[in-house]
């Protein structure tokens, strides 16, 4: 960071959020200019459209299966929520367990914290290189630029995540990094970056996969340095779990000498026996399986098995700031299983990257602005219609909706001086909460027919913020009478 | 039963022609209609956008339009919705508590049309006469949040002369989102285009909803595109008959009443 990067915004009770100028919360551009130019891409509408609608299907057809689901659901809300209520307890219990096993605890109060700890450790190793299983807490603090700027190589090792690196492109999904890349696209990648690649591959699933397998076997033989996320760390035993589908995270977790793992703070499980219902909800919401293929848990080191070095950093990066806010907190029980994604239908049709974020989707929508202060995030709380698919389909029941229009408010009520809406929206409501006034605003918008000259629409080029609406779609012209008026007129009051 | 029937401010000033269908309706089966002049809106635009603290007079106002009502209906679930689920929590928030109270309570006696006429009233078939071919899209709120289920279903399929075509892709939300539309229009639009794809694939000559905000939306952009499907409010259906059915009824563009 350098010295002209404002310091962090704070929230209102002063806890510190996600710093600025390092990792990956905030775009360049607002949503609705982002997404402008996402809705051109013709290609990425199609690849979006198809993925998330096979992916949709499948969820479905599995989460339909478990006669169950909705206490299971039910049980997983109420297992976060009882965790965030004592989130500090638990987490001293996780870090005694820790070291109690041989591992070392570090805290990280923010990305900056973390990429200087991961940095120094991986440094002290003498490796020159690190392998990495697929993370967002590390995607989210940059960790990569980070290690990269000392000289290290980072190689991802998710197919998907391997896919956005070699193609010098940003993930555009919380599961699938590569989402909005179909077969041919992701071919051209490989034939173009991987060194020694057969020049006949082709689009083919299996070729692809048997493509990167061969690049990556060479990379996890010769790792020393391992760097993962974790879906979930157990208080009780101090065991760190890796939920995956690929088994690259298997071979990270267990071949190299030391491995760093670095978890959002929210992470924690008081006890093993709550996994019963993560591993559940988690596998069927995500990829639509009804058990992942590798799910690898550890706890400290083993003498003669495995990383013989086990680091664990605790990363906050405004995750407290989000706890102290009794309505936008429950964001924090987010399991990462992406299927609020999958069914949005914003998220279809603009994909990630317009979200400008490493969370994307309705997730993101409510929890980027809460970790970076809602107003270096302003736009992404009005980049839903409310819909409610999300809060429908999320395992652990999080009311996004709800966490949406509380963020609306926090972001209007942050601003110092009533801009044209805020003064609109007060004289609306000054004459919604008086009928007589309301009574006249209607005949006032009677106005409108004066543009309409007998037409039954309005004219499509009328001036902004209502050109929003008739660039492409018509606009009823106003009645001659509201319908209590005339009712009153006949029935007399 | 003595019903008050709170039109809702986008209809009551765009599309009267709806909240006049429901009254027709309801008289129709036997209840006396009472239409508060003291009404204007739920305040759910102004809590969607983010002005809660402006939305508390509002809610106000409402609670004091309707107050001593027996049974409460409205023509829209989206508003329903609205008071049900953010009326009483925008009023406790702002410190008001007796309002949240009186809300909290007034909310129990409102019920969304389909819910009212299926749940309280206990008919599906209302002898309603509408001889064309007609989709329903379920709207979000009436979907998510009321679970309305397949009430308008029923009542639909009771109408005599009715086709009932299904929309494909039905639960996907149409765009509209209040003033969503308008902040994110492309966006809005990318979905309404959609939506009126899976519209027009039915080949049905109307599109209706128990929302007329998300009807005026599709209807807006199918206008647009001089498509010839147009909207109709699920209340405008069910009022129709063999006697009074007047073709150019719509929930869109209302000349006059
Ligand atoms: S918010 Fe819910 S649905 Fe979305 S990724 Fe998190 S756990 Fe999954």
């Amino acid at each position: 960071m350098t010295a002209t990067v404002p310091g962090p915004a704070r929230t209102f009770l002063g806890l510190p959020t996600a710093p600025r100028g390092v990792g990956h919360l905030r775009g360049d551009e607002s949503f609705p200019d982002a997404a402008r130019t996402a809705l051109r891409d013709g290609q990425l509408r199609a690849n979006l459209g198809h993925a998330t609608s096979t992916i949709r299907g499948k969820r479905a057809r599995v989460v339909a299966e478990l006669p169950d689901w909705a206490e299971l659901r039910e049980a997983g809300r109420a297992l976060k929520a009882a965790t965030m209520a004592r989130l500090d307890d638990h987490l001293e219990e996780l870090e005694r367990q820790v070291t109690a096993r041989g591992g070392t605890v570090h805290w990280a109060r923010d990305a900056n914290e973390a990429n200087e700890i991961v940095t120094r450790l991986v440094l002290a190793t003498g490796a020159s290189e690190v392998v990495k299983v697929k993370s967002m807490a590390t995607q989210e603090i940059g960790l990569n630029e980070a290690l990269e700027a000392v000289g290290l190589d980072v190689f991802e090792t998710d197919l998907a995540e391997l896919i956005v690196q070699l193609g010098e492109d940003k993930p555009s999904h919380i599961l699938v990094p590569a989402i909005h890349k179909n077969r041919a696209e992701i071919r051209e990648i490989f034939a173009r970056t991987i060194p020694g690649v057969d020049p006949g591959l082709t689009d083919e699933p299996r070729q692809l996969a048997m493509a990167a397998r061969a690049h990556l076997r060479e990379r996890f033989l010769r790792a020393r340095v391992a760097v993962s996320g974790a879906n979930f760390g157990i208080a009780e035993t101090g065991t760190l779990t890796v939920v995956e589908s690929e088994g690259n995270g298997r071979m990270c977790l267990t071949l190299p000498e030391t491995l760093i793992t670095v978890m959002g703070i929210e992470k924690v499980v008081p006890t093993w026996r709550d996994l019963e219902v993560f591993l559940q909800l988690l596998p069927r919401s995500s990829t639509g399986e009804r058990m992942n293929p590798y799910t690898s848990t550890w706890a400290g080191v083993t003498p003669g098995d495995g990383p013989q070095e086990f680091h664990l950093v605790l990363l906050d990066n405004g995750r407290t700031a989000v706890l102290a806010d009794e309505v936008g907190r429950e964001a924090l029980h987010c399991i990462r299983c992406s299927a609020c994604l999958n069914v949005c239908p914003v998220y279809e049709r603009t994909g990630g990257h317009a979200y400008g974020s490493v969370y994307p989707g309705p997730i993101g929508a409510v929890l980027s602005p809460q970790l970076t202060g809602v107003e270096d995030n302003a736009s992404l709380p009005y980049a839903s219609s409310l819909c409610g698919a999300c809060y429908e389909v999320c395992p652990v029941a999080i009311d996004i909706p709800s966490i949406l229009v509380h963020l609306r408010s926090e972001h209007v009520e942050a601003q110092e001086k009533p801009n044209a809406e805020a003064l609109a929206f007060r004289g609306l409501a000054r004459a919604m909460s008086n009928p007589r006034l309301w009574h006249l605003a209607q005949r006032a918008s009677r106005l409108g027919r004066l543009f309409a000259r007998g037409r039954p629409t309005l004219p499509n080029a009328l001036p902004p913020p209502i050109s929003g609406w008739t660039r492409s779609r018509d606009l009823p012209t106003p009645p001659t009478s509201t319908f209590v008026e005339s009712w009153t007129r006949e029935h007399g009051r | 039963m003595k019903v008050a029937l709170f039109a809702t401010c986008l209809v009551d000033t765009l599309t009267p022609t709806v909240a006049r269908a429901t009254a027709t309706l309801l008289e129709r089966l036997g209840h006396e209609v009472v239409v508060p002049t003291g009404q204007a809106c739920c305040g759910q635009m102004h809590v969607n956008t983010g002005y809660r603290r402006e939305a508390v007079p509002i809610v106000a106002n409402h609670v004091r339009a309707f107050a001593g009502a027996e049974a409460i209906v409205a023509p829209s679930g989206s508003c329903v919705a609205s008071i049900h689920h953010q009326q009483a929590d925008v009023a406790r928030r702002a410190g008001e508590h007796r309002l949240a109270a009186d809300a909290a309570e007034l909310a129990g006696r409102t019920y969304e049309l389909s819910q009212f006429l299926v749940d309280v009233l206990g008919v599906t078939d209302v002898g309603a006469y509408y001889p064309h071919r007609v989709t329903y899209h379920p709207t979000c709120h009436s979907l998510r949040l009321l679970k309305v289920g397949d009430r308008p279903f029923r009542l639909l399929r009771a109408v005599r002369g009715l086709e009932l075509v299904e929309l494909p892709g039905a639960e996907q939300c149409c765009g509209f989102g209040g003033t969503f539309a308008v902040k994110n229009a492309d966006t809005s639009t990318a979905m309404l285009t959609d939506k009126m794809a899976n519209v027009l694939s039915t080949h049905a000559e109307v599109c209706t909803a128990g929302d007329a905000s998300c009807l005026m939306h599709i209807g807006g952009g199918l206008s647009r595109l001089r498509a010839g499907t147009r909207t109709v409010h699920l209340a405008e259906i069910l009022a129709s008959t063999e006697e009074a059915v007047t073709p150019n009824q719509t929930t869109r563009p209302a000349m006059s009443v």
